[in-house]
């Protein structure tokens, strides 16, 4: 039997530069165990809950993570609702899901980019962000922010995007979409990216669901789980299909991403078409006194936001369950059995977002 | 409105046979999170199957010790040891044990009785009589 040897991966790794950490426990080239580390820059932002009102904690929420951020508001902003048995405007159902998609679309964009220039093919690095800031700057014409859009608030939104704009989008978006098919051929149809991800970082269906995994990680394993199907904010309304792909590989995540992205899409051209003229925002009296488990499906799967509150302005309670998480265990199981310079390409196409984690 | 949740409170002795009976029946674990009560701690697992909600709470004393349901769910190893590290609660037999360093904070156990105050609940208005 070969020795055993600890390689080290991360905290700071040229691959993802966010800081987690794996003990990589190898037999020659073959890891046989990973065992993680995280909250190297733990925020604690989950106390924060008791120092600021519910209604000026939606800022908070914001900033849990720069890809995901509207997502986070409009999750918490969702538990304040329910709780508080908010009646949000269909119209601002509208606008969330229009901005929950674009974010999906280019958090994607970025994990494409990220995942390219693991693969050592920078030219298809630069063109993924360049793509990426087409949306970039539809959340700057309609929010005002590129990143941290802040545009999410308890009872609806902040900012209306009227029809003329909602045309410009959706052509925007047709462009968009023209450019992404070309670099999507390249993902899909490469040889050396087929070569380093077919057959890699395998999960089975059933390792899947038994450890927990959730959004692409999950639906490139055959499992067809996305929360969109609960029907939250506009998505009752619209043609939600979860992308699913069955070989459990990391070629497997990368072809549920892009595919995620086209059809995310055609659901902003959706929402765009069946959005109702009305009031996009609604006044909050009172506090919320209960408790509930958000769940909506975030560009890395499944995130909780748990509120409780008891009648005060300020909360008892805000748990954030980020999909990265829940999917640590598969990424364990995953680095099993794979070869060390398989590792970087794996971890990549869990998409762990630090940020979220560290919340 | 949203998807309807169901909070099931249980005692401590009962948690393991429940999840074990919702292991069984298919369900997954969605996530174990714990809230920080006036004097002691509630402790919420979730589970899901279908798109069903469903979730356990048991409710523990400060020092009192919990089961680890890492023998079931091989995935909750994560969530006991950040209840552990962020409220003190000990969690027995976990599967995958940090002993207290998965997470790193300058404050040891931030969330336990001893360090959050909870906020109080506003005073009711007294209503004058006729």
């Amino acid at each position: 039997m070969a020795r055993k040897t600890i390689i080290p991966f991360g905290p700071q790794h040229p691959v993802l530069p966010e800081p987690i950490h794996f003990d990589l426990v190898m037999e020659d080239e073959t890891v046989v165990d990973a065992i993680p580390s995280i909250s190297y820059v733990h925020r604690g932002l989950e106390r924060l809950i008791e120092k600021r009102d519910f209604v000026d904690f939606v800022h908070i929420a914001d900033r849990i993570c720069g890809l995901c951020s509207f997502m986070h508001s409009m999750g918490y902003c969702q538990a304040i609702e329910e709780i508080m048995g908010i009646e949000v405007p269909e119209r601002a159902l509208y606008l969330r899901t229009i901005w929950a998609e674009l974010s999906r679309v280019h958090s994607h964009i970025f994990w494409l980019g990220a995942a390219a220039d693991a693969f050592g093919f920078e030219s298809l690095f630069m063109q993924s962000m360049r793509l990426r800031e087409m949306v970039l700057d539809i959340f700057e014409a309609t929010t005002g922010g590129r990143v941290i859009l802040g545009v999410c608030k308890v009872g609806g939104v902040r900012r209306d995007i009227d029809s003329d704009a909602l045309k410009g989008i959706v052509n925007r978006l047709a462009a968009l979409k023209v450019n992404l098919e070309e670099i999507s051929a390249v993902f899909i149809n490469d040889y050396s990216i087929q070569h380093r991800l077919i057959g890699v970082g395998y999960i089975s269906k059933e390792d899947a669901y038994a450890l927990g995994c959730v959004g692409p990680m999950a639906r490139a394993s055959g499992l067809v789980m996305d929360m969109r199907s609960l029907g939250y904010a506009a998505y009752k309304y619209l043609d939600v299909e979860p992308m699913v792909e069955s070989a459990g590989d990391c070629y497997a995540r990368c072809l549920v991403r892009i595919r995620e992205i086209f059809h995310s899409i055609d659901l902003v051209r959706q929402a765009a078409e069946k959005i109702p003229e009305g009031p996009f925002d609604l006044k909050v009296k009172g506090a919320p006194d209960g408790e509930y488990f958000s769940r909506i499906e975030q560009p890395r799967g499944e995130v909780i936001h748990y509120v409780k509150g008891n009648g005060s302005r300020f909360l008892q309670r805000f748990r954030v369950r980020v999909p990265t998480f829940s999917n640590i265990p598969a990424m364990i199981k995953a680095l099993k059995g794979s070869g060390i310079a398989d590792v970087p390409n794996i971890i990549l196409t869990l998409d762990p977002c630090i940020s979220c984690t560290e919340r | 409105m949203g998807e309807p949740q169901e909070i099931v409170p249980l005692g401590k002795n009962e948690l393991m046979g429940v999840v074990a009976r919702l292991y069984a029946e298919g369900y997954r674990l969605v996530q174990i999170g714990c809230n920080t009560l006036l004097a002691g701690y509630e402790l919420n697992y979730s589970f899901d199957k279908d798109y069903r909600f469903k979730n356990l709470r048991i409710t523990i004393a400060p020092g009192e010790e919990v089961p680890s349901i890492s023998a079931i769910y091989q995935n909750s190893f994560l969530y006991e040891n950040e209840i552990h590290d962020l409220f003190g609660i000990v969690v027995t037999n976990i599967s995958v044990d940090y002993s207290g360093t998965l997470y790193r904070t300058s404050i040891k156990t931030p969330f336990s009785v001893d360090n959050v105050k909870l906020p109080e609940a506003p005073k009711q208005k007294k209503t004058e009589g006729p």
